[in-house]
């Protein structure tokens, strides 16, 4: 996915001479081809995160399209106060780049894991927050971001298990991969490929699921969950992301003020850190996380 | 030193502070010469070529001091009188921290400390990109250069050669709960800066003499000035006084305030 991002971005940065890509010393194998491309709009400004999205804002207030690129937790939560002030409070035209969504950085252990930043993005006023599922959403996803002259939030995972969302994606609006009729399965992010795994474990007990691609949780689509309620379907959210305040809260939210009650589960991280060693496979099957083929 | 206007703009800063009984008097007091001579002298910035991409920018990073932009730019004709006279009260137009939705000539929010380098490293980028003219001018606290962001930038800055970036330290030796020197060591502030790559200069910031020589120098590196201030200069009980980074005067302290304030100035 980062591939399909970076790709993505040199071809808009070839028609748009305003894009610029930042990163705090992160991209190695990824982000090569466009400083290649385009040497004078590539800035690493070295291991300082705060440095890199207050740059970005300064610069986007001189009227560039700044994307800041780099993992995660440094971005998010290293320069979280530069995100609110510099780029939510301003309202500065940043984009950001967040690399290694949930346990993408498995074995790299909780310093490099992402399980709260989608609570703490989504609590920001102006930012929009963005979780492609797969390589399609990711691309559709950027390629909009340039013409959105807002506040963006970009996370960008890991899974290479192919296209699950084949839809024309519109930020803000949820993605309907499968109608059903009594449950409905909502996924963002890498859970993307296992929700349609967790569909198909539903299907075999009987049931007949929506499979649903959140893919942006902020603004969320509200329409799709209260037309779910009304029609008194059961709702399941899958993140690989902390239980608190995420895509399952978000979509509690809705469902709490529709007025009417469905039953409801959120699939996603307890409310702790993973101690756990090894691969992000491994650690979601830790948390319940995996609903993938066995080798 | 005779000048009419910056008695006026003096008078305006502890008439504002004591109406809205909020106070950073004492850092609006230390850096008002600098803003002045900026706004008035120095920089390239008026209601026509606001939105140029040609255009100085400032960028007042110690936004606690808001009070000395405010009265600043009033007496530039840039805010209104209106807009100081309803600085920090219910339902106002000025905040005591900056928030650039409130006026074209605020370039950026500020009030949290150590933003205001990083922000205008991105302007001048920006201006180098584009072959721009124009030069940012960014003041920090002393105290606010205890933030480890601040040095982050400054370490960008000398790295891409921003020679169109102006970092000035208003060295006013006091910050929130201590004298400068006693909780973060900056006496060495300028041997440190120019450690960092600036072409740095060490000047009386509360001269204006001294301050339209420094702030019109032009160096092919990024440049520093270490203004050293006086905490709440102009008003003697204010001088070198931490508790006036909280207090407002009261009616009796701004009747003193003004007539010291006339007659030195």
């Amino acid at each position: 996915m980062r591939k399909t991002f970076i790709n993505t971005l040199i071809e808009l940065a070839r028609n748009d001479k305003d894009i610029v890509l930042i990163t705090p010393d992160m991209g190695f194998s990824v982000l090569e081809p466009f400083f290649e491309e385009f040497p004078e709009r590539s800035i690493n400004c070295g291991i300082a995160e705060q440095n890199a999205v207050a740059l970005a804002a300064g610069l986007a207030l001189a009227g560039k399209k700044p994307y800041v690129y780099t993992i995660i937790p440094f971005l998010v939560e290293r320069a979280f106060e530069q995100v609110r002030l510099d780029v939510a409070y301003m309202n500065t035209n940043v984009k950001l780049i967040g690399i290694g969504a949930g346990f993408t950085y498995g074995a790299a252990g909780a310093t490099h894991h992402a399980i709260e930043d989608i609570s703490l993005m989504r609590s920001l006023p102006n930012m929009t927050v963005c979780c492609p599922g797969d390589n399609n959403e990711a691309e559709q996803i950027v390629r909009q971001s340039v013409n959105n002259n807002k506040p963006m939030y970009i996370r960008i995972g890991r899974h290479n298990r192919g296209i699950f969302d084949n839809n024309k994606i519109e930020i803000g609006k949820a993605s309907i991969i499968k109608e059903g009729t009594d449950i409905a399965v909502i996924s963002t992010s890498n859970m993307l490929p296992d929700a349609a795994g967790y569909c198909k474990q539903l299907e075999e007990e009987g049931h007949n699921p929506y499979f649903i691609s959140m893919h942006t949780v902020k603004p969320i689509d509200k329409n799709i969950i209260e037309k779910l309620v009304n029609n008194g379907v059961e709702i399941h959210t899958l993140e690989e992301h902390s239980i608190i305040g995420g895509l399952g809260s978000a979509v509690a939210e809705v469902i709490a003020e529709s007025g009417k009650g469905v039953k409801f589960k959120r699939i996603g991280i307890p409310d702790t850190f993973s101690h756990y060693i090894g691969s992000q496979k491994f650690i979601k099957k830790q948390f319940g996380l995996y609903f993938g083929e066995e080798e | 030193m005779e000048n009419s206007i910056l008695k006026e703009i003096r008078k305006t800063i502890v008439r504002m502070v004591h109406k809205a009984k909020v106070s950073h008097v004492g850092a609006a007091m230390s850096v008002v010469d600098i803003l002045y001579t900026l706004y008035f002298d120095v920089a390239n910035i008026n209601k026509d070529n606001i939105t140029s991409p040609d255009r100085d920018i400032i960028i007042l990073s110690k936004g606690h001091s808001s009070a000395a932009l405010y009265s600043v730019l009033y007496h530039r004709g840039l805010i209104s009188s209106d807009d100081i006279e309803k600085y920090s009260i219910d339902g106002g137009s000025l905040p005591c921290h900056i928030d650039k939705e409130k006026s074209p000539f605020f370039e950026v929010s500020s009030g949290s400390l150590g933003h205001g380098p990083s922000l205008g490293a991105g302007f001048a980028l920006a201006k180098k990109m584009d072959k721009k003219a124009g030069r940012v001018f960014v003041i920090c606290g002393d105290g606010e250069c205890n933030e480890g962001s601040v040095w982050e930038a400054l370490m960008f800055i000398s790295t891409h050669k921003l020679d169109n970036f102006v970092f000035i330290v208003d060295y006013n030796k006091f910050q929130g709960f201590g004298a400068t020197n006693d909780v973060i060591e900056q006496s060495n502030i300028a041997e440190r800066v120019k450690s960092f790559g600036f072409d740095t200069l060490v000047i009386d910031g509360n001269n204006l003499d001294e301050l339209k020589k420094a702030l019109t120098h032009k160096s092919d590196k990024p440049i520093a000035i270490i203004a050293d201030t006086t905490k709440g200069k102009g008003v003697s009980f204010m001088e070198n006084k931490l508790e006036w980074h909280y207090k407002s005067p009261n009616d009796e302290q701004l009747k003193i305030a003004l007539e010291e304030i006339e007659e030195k100035y």
